[in-house]
C-alpha cells in the first residue's frame, strides 16, 4: 500500500505543477500512514534523489526510447504496471496537460475512481471524499471516491510546494513498455517565457487596449511581474492575441497569486476561469464594471495612463529602476 | 470514414449555480441548456468541417441522457451530422458515461471520436481519456487542431508552453479545444433539416460508476474590493508588496 505520484518533466526539468503533486502526495501518505513514492518516465537532467525534499521516499526512474515521447496510451500501460508492481492505492497526478490524459485513462484500467481538479487533501474521516472545482471554479463538490485505489488529479496551484530536508532513493521497475501509435512531428515550444498555467503572476488584458498594437504597455509590466501573458475571449476571437492566452469558462482556467485585469469588464464567463486567484487586481475606466465586485484592489481609470505607472512603481519595488 | 462526437448537455454559461435538496443537486429550475460548448465550437464543428471538404465521411452524434436533452440533440444535428445516438440513461459518472460511449464505438465501428475537452459543469475532462482506455485506442488530448488523410490523423495538441504536432493512425479518440475551429451558428436549411434526421434511442449497458457527488458548495464571497485613486497606482504596488504580499 502507498502513494504513487507521476513527475512530470518538460525539456529535461521536473515541473513545478509536478513538484506541487509530490508535496500533496506526501502529506496524503503521512495521514494514511503509509509511503509516497514517485515514478518519472523517460530522460531528466535533474538529480531524482534530491526529490526527497518534497516528502517522496522513493522514486520509480523508467526509461526506454518508446517513453522518450509523451505518449498517453504507452504512458498508461507503464504506469499501471507500476501501480501494480508497487502496491500502490492512491495515484496522483497534476492536473495538467498530462495529467489529464493520463488520470482519466488510468482510473478505467485500474478501476480507480476518478477525482480531477482536487483541490485540497482528502478527508478520511468517514470513507475517501475529495474537493474539487466544478462550474468552472462557480462551485465545488466534495466527490466520493467509492473503490477501493484512486486516482487523484491535483489542480495547477492549488497546493503549496513544501520543502524541506531528505534524499529519495532512486530505483528502478521491469515494465512492458509497448511502442507508441503516436508519433511527435514537431514541437512549438516558447522557451523561457512563464506558462500560463503554472505562472504565479498573471497579466491579463481586454477590449480596453483598443488594438493588438497596444500590447507593448501589457507586457512592460508582464515583464517587470515576471508574470504570464493572457487575455479575454473577445480578444482571442478577433485574432488579437493567440488562443492559448484565452482565460475563462471556455479558454484556460488559472490559478495564480495575483490576476492583473486591464481593460476586462469582468463578464461571468470570464470570472469564472480566473476565480481561483488568490488576488485579483482590476484596472478599467468604467466604475461599474463587474470585475470590481469579484477584485481584491482596482483602479477606475485609463489603462493607457495606468499601465506604464504600473510598470515603472512595480520596477522601483523590485529595486530594478 | 465514420466520425463519431459526443455531445453533453450543459446549463448555459450565464446559468446562476445554485443548488437543491440539502447541496446535493444542481438547481435546474429556470436553468437555460445548451449544449457543452467545447462539444459544439470545436468537435462538432471540425467534424464537419472535415466532412465538408470530405463528403464521403458520416458524421453521427452521441449523447448520453433523458428525452429532456432532445432539443439539445436537434440542435447539433442542425449544425450538421448525418443522424444522432442518445443512450436512454442519467449520466451517473464519468466512467458511466464512458462506457456507454465504448459501446456505442465498438459496435458502430467508428475511426474517430471527438469529445469536447471537458464539459462546464463538472469540468472532469475524463470521458475521452477513459473512452479510448476501454477500446485500447490511442488518445490525444486537449487538441487545437485536425486534420485526417487517408487513415493517418494528424493532431496538434496544448503542451506546457506551447503546441506539439503528432501523428496518429486511426482509430483515435481525441479531445478538442480551442484553436481548433470557429463557432457556428445553425442555419435555416440545417434547422428544417434536422427535424428529419434520425435519431436513434438507445438503453445502456450496465457500469457501475466509481464516484459520487456527496455535497455541492460554493465559494466563500470576497471581502470587497480596496479602491484606489487613478494617481495612485504606487500605493496599489505598496500595497500588493507589504499588505498582499504577491509582489
Amino acid at each position: 500500500m502507498s502513494v504513487l505520484i507521476f513527475i512530470d518533466h518538460t525539456s529535461g526539468m521536473i515541473k513545478k505543477a509536478s513538484r506541487e503533486a509530490i508535496s500533496y502526495g506526501a502529506q496524503l501518505a503521512a495521514q494514511l500512514g503509509t509511503t509516497a513514492e514517485g515514478v518519472l518516465l523517460g530522460n531528466v537532467a535533474e538529480d531524482l534523489s534530491a526529490l526527497g525534499q518534497h516528502g517522496v521516499q522513493k522514486v520509480y526512474h523508467l526509461q526506454h526510447t518508446n517513453l522518450d515521447h509523451f505518449d498517453a496510451q504507452v504512458y498508461t500501460k507503464v504506469l499501471a504496471q507500476v501501480a501494480d508492481q508497487t502496491g500502490a492505492q492512491v495515484l496522483v497526478f497534476s492536473n495538467n496537460t498530462s495529467g489529464k490524459a493520463l488520470a482519466p485513462a488510468l482510473s478505467v484500467r485500474l478501476k480507480a475512481g476518478l477525482v480531477s481538479g482536487a483541490v485540497s487533501l482528502p478527508d478520511t474521516s468517514n470513507g475517501f471524499v475529495v474537493k474539487k472545482n466544478v462550474f468552472s471554479g462557480k462551485a465545488f463538490a466534495n466527490v466520493a471516491v467509492t473503490t477501493e485505489r484512486k486516482v487523484i488529479a491535483l489542480n495547477v496551484n492549488a497546493f503549496t510546494i513544501t520543502t524541506g530536508t531528505g534524499t529519495a532513493e532512486v530505483a528502478s521497475l521491469n515494465v512492458d513498455v509497448p511502442a507508441p501509435k503516436t508519433r511527435v512531428i514537431s514541437k512549438d515550444k516558447s522557451s523561457g517565457k512563464v506558462t500560463l498555467s503554472e505562472a504565479e503572476v498573471v497579466v491579463s488584458a481586454g477590449r480596453g487596449l483598443k488594438g493588438p498594437e497596444n500590447w507593448g504597455i501589457v507586457e512592460e509590466l508582464a515583464t517587470a511581474l515576471d508574470a504570464a501573458l493572457a487575455c479575454s475571449r473577445p480578444v482571442a476571437d478577433a485574432h488579437w492575441r493567440p488562443h492559448s492566452e484565452h482565460v475563462g469558462q471556455t479558454g484556460v482556467a488559472i490559478a495564480p497569486n495575483l490576476y492583473v485585469a486591464a481593460g476586462i469588464s469582468g463578464a461571468i464567463q470570464h470570472l469564472a476561469g480566473v476565480n481561483r486567484s488568490k488576488v485579483i487586481v482590476v484596472i478599467n475606466k468604467d466604475p461599474e464594471a463587474p470585475f470590481f465586485k469579484a477584485a481584491d484592489y482596482g483602479i477606475v481609470g485609463d489603462v493607457f495612463e495606468i499601465l506604464p505607472k504600473f510598470t515603472e512603481a512595480v520596477k522601483k519595488v523590485k529595486g530594478v529602476a | 470514414m465514420k466520425i463519431l462526437v459526443c455531445i453533453s448537455k450543459t446549463p448555459d454559461t450565464t446559468a446562476k449555480i445554485a443548488f437543491t435538496d440539502n447541496n446535493t443537486k444542481f438547481a435546474e429550475a429556470g436553468v437555460q441548456w445548451i449544449i457543452n460548448p467545447y462539444d459544439e465550437w470545436y468537435a462538432l464543428v471540425r467534424a464537419i468541417e472535415l466532412k465538408e471538404a470530405n463528403p464521403a465521411i458520416t458524421i453521427h452524434l452521441l449523447h448520453v441522457g433523458g428525452t429532456d436533452s432532445e432539443p439539445i440533440i436537434r440542435k447539433a444535428l442542425a449544425l450538421g451530422g448525418d443522424e444522432a445516438i442518445r443512450v436512454n440513461a442519467d449520466p451517473t459518472d464519468s466512467y458511466f458515461v464512458a462506457a456507454q460511449i465504448a459501446e456505442v464505438v465498438r459496435s458502430g465501428g467508428y475511426d474517430l471520436v471527438l469529445t469536447g475537452k471537458e464539459t462546464i459543469d463538472y469540468n472532469n475532462g475524463a470521458i475521452g481519456g477513459m473512452v479510448a482506455e476501454l477500446l485500447d485506442f490511442p488518445y490525444v488530448a486537449l487538441a487545437t487542431g485536425l486534420n485526417v488523410e487517408g487513415s493517418t490523423a494528424t493532431v496538434k495538441r496544448e503542451i506546457e508552453g506551447g503546441e506539439e504536432t503528432v501523428e496518429v493512425s486511426l482509430p483515435v479518440v481525441v479531445g478538442c479545444q480551442k484553436g481548433m475551429a470557429e463557432a457556428r451558428i445553425p442555419n435555416m436549411r440545417g434547422i428544417m433539416a434536422a427535424r428529419t434526421k434520425p435519431l436513434k434511442v438507445t438503453e445502456p449497458v450496465a457500469a457501475e460508476p466509481l464516484t459520487l457527488v456527496a455535497e455541492f458548495g460554493m465559494p466563500p464571497a470576497k471581502a470587497g474590493v480596496k479602491l484606489l485613486s487613478a494617481d495612485n497606482v504606487e500605493e496599489l504596488v505598496r500595497l500588493l508588496h507589504e499588505e498582499a504580499r504577491v509582489i
